[in-house]
């Protein structure tokens, strides 16, 4: 019975880690930017956009691995067009971001029209369990190196932030841009980079949907994680670490539709289907108007405004 | 801080009015109406060389957006009938931006209102309920349902400062989710194979065309809508209330305006205006509710709203040209063998320059009505 349990326990731990993978990325991209001090609501459409690219690509190479670069590279070109953007007087980053949501998707259906079809080859994954010769453990941790690339990123962005002249120079840009005049730092140059760099992240976590999980390219791939995650930041108040946390939790939360579904609950799929979106909302709702959250806001976002 | 510049700039779309004689108005206003003209002419330019590079004709793209939106009374029916939602839609990202707010989530509302519709017309089919009684039950349960969902997210931002750009998206995916719900479970009509629906409302409850027009009334109503919201936003102590808080939050609460109440309000009907679009999509167009109704008119609203500067009188003629673009898809897509996304593509270039090209107003002298009053 407890053999039992743990099983289905580690099944809903290696789902945790399969769905959350693409969230840590682009929580991660999202953080960075936000940490210097703009807000990039498209990285929906990155999601989509590095998704179709990284798909082609590893259909076209037959490498995964060159597939994830070019779903990277996607986030860096979107990414750096909207820190050019913004750049620019008077312009808006939030809509900014909007308008890069319907460029990222327009492109990504646009070029991907031939390669719903394909069969691209998939990432390989890790297999952590296999030598305790339980099947079902064997392929609940089956854990792809992504999520690990992903983990590290945030332990490097932790000790970044705190401790390099890089991570200085971006919190000073996202607290007050005065200050980082005063440093003698281009303010719209380390946004720019800081967007393109949190492009590239969230790039790469479209790859991870198209070439492992669910790991297929096709229109209705990404619903809204690019945009939960971008939630995700708040809650995790800006920090890498738990931005890891929290996808882990958002992760755990998708997976139990389908882990229902396969014990034979098919009653209201729908409404499995709606309940990250309300589980995003509900984590809004508890965190924007914490003071913890205030504190740690860098003091030029307009999003915390 | 440039951020709430850059907020506060596209709000101030009226031209100054005191001191200026006719002429010089018009001269000042005038910048609102070049600056998004050369913008949209500017990124059809960039699609141009974007189509050159995938190898289709520009040339072609535009006769065939000519002949399949605007260039027969066939076309141009169904232009304006496209362009009826966007009318609305955009209204439901025009009305909040005059307080600041940056409302995206049309597209649930307009869904959730749609079947709202439906719901509450389903049940009387076939009893010879009058029409003159269901038909306005059906308006107003649109209108509700869709006041309420924006509603909600105007209520998270006033009270809990939840970012109500995210907050209303995550809810149109919610509004979606829902209604699929019924649509699949509850309601479905076991009729209904290739495409799950609920029943039809039936033709004694549908909206027909307007008189001597290939187009449904919802064009008209959308238009007297915009025109009242414009009124409304532009003429009354309430509008000029709101775009004093959109102007500057803070001095407007120290002010003692209702921020609170101007916030609802302003989604209330922002969402009705997105739930009664979805009553005519299911009245006139779909006659019953199903996932057709998430057909992105609340997306393409959004745009047509920053084109038209959120100003309710600019939104029908660019829900017009949008509704035109939309008409078109399907020839474009079957003449030049291009995917149905290359309006979505052309939809990106032009909102991308169209925000670029924010950064221009003010620096024409042209525009400057004197040194003092032009716009720094």
């Amino acid at each position: 019975m407890t053999a039992q349990l743990a099983i289905v326990l580690t099944a809903m731990l290696g789902g945790a880690i399969r769905v959350s993978t693409p969230f840590i990325f682009v929580a991660l991209g999202e953080t960075l930017t936000e940490k210097s001090g703009r807000i990039n609501l498209g990285l929906e459409g990155t999601l989509v956009l590095g998704a179709m690219l990284g798909y082609a690509t590893a259909y076209l190479t037959g490498s995964p691995w060159l597939g994830v670069l070019a779903g990277g590279g996607a986030g860096v070109l979107l990414g750096t067009l909207h820190g050019l953007l913004c750049s620019l007087p008077r312009v808006n980053d939030i809509a900014v971001g909007i308008a890069m949501m319907t460029l990222g998707t327009g492109l990504a259906f646009f070029f991907g029209k031939p390669f719903i079809q394909p069969e691209a080859p998939h990432l390989p994954s890790i297999p952590l369990a296999d030598w305790t010769g339980d099947p079902a453990l064997a392929v609940a941790l089956r854990v792809n190196p992504l999520f690990f690339v992903g983990v590290a990123a945030a332990l490097v962005m932790a000790w970044g932030f705190r401790n390099t002249r890089i991570g200085l120079v971006v919190r000073t840009t996202g607290d007050s841009a005065a200050a980082a005049l005063a440093m003698g730092v281009s303010v719209n140059r380390v946004r720019t980079l800081a967007t393109a760099t949190g492009g590239f992240l969230a790039g790469i976590g479209g790859a991870f949907l198209s070439l492992y999980y669910p790991g297929s390219w096709n229109e209705g791939l990404s619903s809204g994680q690019g945009l939960m995650a971008v939630a995700l930041v708040i809650f995790a108040r800006w920090s890498p670490i738990r931005c890891v946390l929290a996808a882990l939790l958002f992760g755990a939360a998708g997976a139990i539709g389908p882990a229902l579904q396969s014990v034979g609950v098919t009653q209201g799929y729908y409404l499995f289907n709606a309940a990250p979106y309300i589980l995003t909302l509900l984590v809004m709702v508890g965190s924007s108007g914490s003071k913890d959250a205030l504190r740690a806001a860098p003091g030029e976002l307009s999003i915390t405004r | 801080m440039t951020d709430a510049i850059g907020a506060a700039a596209h709000l101030t779309a009226a031209p100054p009015r005191r001191g200026s004689t006719l002429a010089l108005r018009l001269r000042a206003g005038s910048e609102y109406l070049v600056i998004p003209v050369l913008a949209v002419l500017a990124a059809s330019g960039l699609f141009g060389l974007f189509l050159l590079a995938v190898g289709k004709s520009p040339l072609t793209f535009l006769d065939l957006i000519w002949v399949g939106g605007f260039g027969s009374a066939f076309s141009w029916g169904n232009t304006l009938a496209r362009a009826a939602p966007l009318v609305l839609t955009a209204l439901t990202v025009a009305i909040p931006a005059q307080l600041g707010l940056t409302i995206i989530g049309g597209e649930g509302a307009l869904v959730l209102g749609g079947f709202a519709a439906a719901a509450v017309a389903v049940p009387f089919v076939g009893s010879g309920a009058p029409a003159l009684a269901v038909m306005p039950l059906m308006v107003l349960a649109s209108l509700v349902a869709g006041g309420l969902w924006i509603g909600l997210a105007g209520l998270l931002r006033y009270r809990r400062g939840v970012n109500e750009t995210i907050a209303s998206l995550l809810l149109s995916y919610v509004a979606i989710a829902v209604t699929l719900f019924f649509v699949e479970g509850p309601l479905r009509d076991p009729a209904s194979t290739a495409k799950a629906s609920t029943r039809p409302i039936g033709a004694l409850y549908a909206v027909g065309k307007m008189p001597g027009l290939n187009v449904h009334w919802g064009f008209a109503v959308g238009v007297a809508v915009a025109i009242a919201l414009g009124v409304l936003m532009s003429r009354t102590t309430f509008g000029f209330a709101a775009r004093i808080t959109g102007g500057n939050m803070r001095a407007a609460q120290a002010q003692g305006l209702p921020v609170g109440r101007l916030m609802m309000s302003c989604c209330l009907i922002a969402g009705a205006c997105a739930g009664l679009a979805g009553y005519f999509e299911v009245a006139a167009v779909q006659g019953r509710a199903n996932a057709s109704l998430a057909a992105g008119y609340g997306f393409t609203g959004i745009l047509v709203s920053f084109l038209a500067r959120h100003n309710p009188f600019a939104i029908p003629p660019v829900a017009v040209l949008f509704g035109g673009l939309a008409a078109a898809g399907g020839l474009v897509q079957r003449r030049m063998g291009m995917p149905d996304a290359t309006v979505l593509v052309l939809q990106g270039f032009i909102f991308v320059v169209l925000l670029a090209s924010e950064t221009l107003y003010g620096r024409f002298s042209l525009f400057r009505i004197s040194g003092r009053q032009g716009r720094a």
